[in-house]
């Protein structure tokens, strides 16, 4: 019996009267799909509405027991039946930290990107990237005991000079304790959120159209050149994006900050003296202590964190958006 | 502004692979060459070796001499991003800078090459698109993206970028490929008129286009696939087109190749 014979092998068709397209319009299997799809869906929003409700419901039950400002008030005593409390030092830490985190960290993110995709020999970029990579893995516990054990002893000798040549600033002032502070926290952070701009950043450079290079190249552009003229522009919006990662999770680093930092209820204009704190640190290291009022407390500051990280995410879309006629999606 | 090229023994590889085998060939200054080909046969490589434009492929590397004029492209004192601020190449695809304004885009090379004041800059936007034939159709939204434009404005845009460092050759590789029949008869023009003040070298797969723009035709043609493109013959448009002195050339073009 041959191969191409096979067909006639096959039992006959069974007869059938009824129409060729006769059928019902949706089938079993399509049915099932959409309701697994669609309840997906909704569960999702409706998890979302009631993480929502739960801490707006406790955030209000906290901020009216207040007997303090919650925006403004140097405290955090939310016990008792004078609770005083203030998200004004979480504020400050919080976003003083990360902005000094992302302004150390973008930078060299972008010039190692940058180092990956149009510098390296094709032998060395591959094994760089993943070693960057590897340092996203890297769990921030371990990152929190390594900026305790050895960044903290090593950086007041930093500090220290940054004292003599920079203290008149008021910023950079540092009274010889350890370097439990803001700056080393922000160094930390900037190390952290590293690799996620690297590798996001990469992507994007590694994108860049060839013709883009080359129209800069015929026009005797330098390899600095091509990169200002085509690379940068392209990537800008890959950069702005990964930054915002970044700074997602440097607003919401717990650990490594509750390990490194020497919490304190006061705004110090020093940035190298120890002191200040995070919401995301002050949160870990009361939550298990509180009462419940306490909680409820923890958890409006939780909500302000939320609403920072929000805006600024709103802000970075506006940004992309702005410039979207110039984007070379466009082209 | 216009200089002669003359090209001699010039192979060009991708790593081990030979990709044109040998050329020799001499371009007039202020006229057309137009390169043919069947696809494959190296005519895109070699134009790229005039402007040292190929070795920026991984890669790409070239031996032999292009002389532009008395100086030779690969001496050894001679820089790259020199030449291809001297030879200008415009590309298949049109590709503005699309993060640029049509202004921009026409200054860039300018201001890769030196201060300009703001005035001397204005000055030679407007006449590079004025050369390129563009001035009326965008001289209303010089500061909008050059990405916004028709694909023909898009490669008239590009050649008034390549034009506007004044060059002494301009490379054109298939600039009309990607446009329709309207836009090419605008570009086509725009060469006829280019070549007044630049030595201009065409690369084309269509062959009428060949003998409507071009002075002088070079015909390319590779033994086999894998094998290294040659230069067949390069000769007076008309010649090539009615009495081709090689007979592959003759193929070719009455469309027996193959």
């Amino acid at each position: 019996m041959t191969h191409s014979s096979s067909t006639a092998d096959l039992p006959p068709l069974p007869q059938d009267d009824r129409s060729p397209v006769s059928g019902k319009a949706v089938r079993p299997g399509d049915r099932i799909f959409l309701g697994l799809s669609r309840g997906s869906g909704i569960a999702l929003l409706v998890i979302m509405a009631a993480i929502a409700v739960f801490l707006t419901y406790r955030s209000v039950l906290a901020i009216s027991g207040d007997k303090a400002n919650f925006f403004t008030t140097l405290d955090w005593n939310a016990t008792g039946t004078d609770p005083k409390f203030g998200i004004a030092v979480l504020a400050f830490g919080t976003v003083v930290s990360s902005v000094i985190a992302m302004l150390i960290a973008v930078p060299v993110a972008v010039g190692i990107a940058l180092f990956i995709s149009h510098y390296a020999p094709r032998k060395l970029a591959s094994p760089l990237g993943y070693v960057i990579d590897l340092l996203a893995a890297v769990p921030s516990i371990i990152y929190g005991l390594w900026g305790a054990l050895f960044l903290v002893p090593h950086l007041s000798g930093l500090y220290g000079w940054l004292d003599d040549y920079l203290g008149w600033t008021g910023i950079f002032s540092y009274s010889q304790g350890a370097a439990r502070s803001l700056f080393t926290v922000g160094i930390l952070l900037a190390i952290m959120i590293l690799p996620i701009v690297t590798s996001v950043s990469r992507e994007v450079f590694l994108q860049v159209p060839r013709m883009h290079e080359e129209a800069a190249l015929a026009l005797g552009a330098t390899r600095w050149e091509v990169i200002r003229m085509s690379v940068l522009p392209f990537g800008r919006s890959g950069v702005i994006s990964a930054s915002m990662l970044g700074l997602g999770r440097a607003l919401g680093e717990t650990m490594a900050v509750a390990t490194v930092l020497s919490p304190s209820f006061l705004i110090n204009a020093s940035l190298l003296d120890p002191g200040g704190g995070t919401f995301a640190q002050n949160i870990a290291s009361k939550f298990s202590e509180a009462d419940q009022f306490g909680q409820d407390a923890l958890i409006a500051s939780g909500l302000v964190l939320f609403v920072i990280t929000l805006l600024v995410n709103g802000a970075a879309r506006l940004i992309i958006a702005r410039r979207k006629e110039y984007s070379g999606a466009a082209a | 502004m216009a200089k002669r090229i003359d090209v001699s023994g010039l192979s060009a590889y991708y790593g081990s692979h030979k990709a044109i085998d040998d050329i020799s060939m001499t371009v007039e200054p202020r006229s057309v060459t137009a390169f043919i080909g069947p696809s494959g046969c190296g005519k895109s490589t070699f134009l790229r070796t005039l402007n040292r434009m190929h070795e920026v492929t991984p890669g790409g590397r070239v031996e032999g001499k292009v002389m532009l004029d008395a100086e030779n492209l690969y001496g050894s004192g001679v820089d790259p991003v020199a030449v291809r601020r001297t030879v200008g190449m415009v590309f298949q695809r049109p590709n503005p800078f699309p993060t640029m304004s049509i202004f921009d885009n026409v200054a860039a090379g300018l201001r890769l090459n030196g201060s300009y004041k703001k005035t001397e800059l204005k000055d030679i936007v407007e006449k590079s698109l004025k050369g390129a034939n563009l001035w009326n159709e965008v001289k209303d939204r010089l500061n909008k993206p050059g990405s916004g434009l028709s694909g023909g404005q898009q490669q008239r845009l590009c050649i008034a970028r390549a034009i506007a460092v004044e060059p002494q050759v301009l490379l054109m590789d298939e600039p009309c490929s990607a446009l329709d029949p309207i836009s090419t008869l605008a570009i086509e023009d725009l060469i006829g008129e280019l070549k007044e003040r630049f030595t201009i070298v065409i690369v084309t797969h269509n062959m009428q286009q060949a003998a409507r723009v071009s002075d002088r035709t070079a015909f390319f043609n590779l033994a086999a696939v894998g094998q290294p493109g040659k230069l067949i013959e390069i000769d007076e448009t008309e010649r090539i087109f009615s009495n081709p002195s090689v007979q592959a050339t003759e193929d070719y073009i009455s469309g027996r190749f193959g």
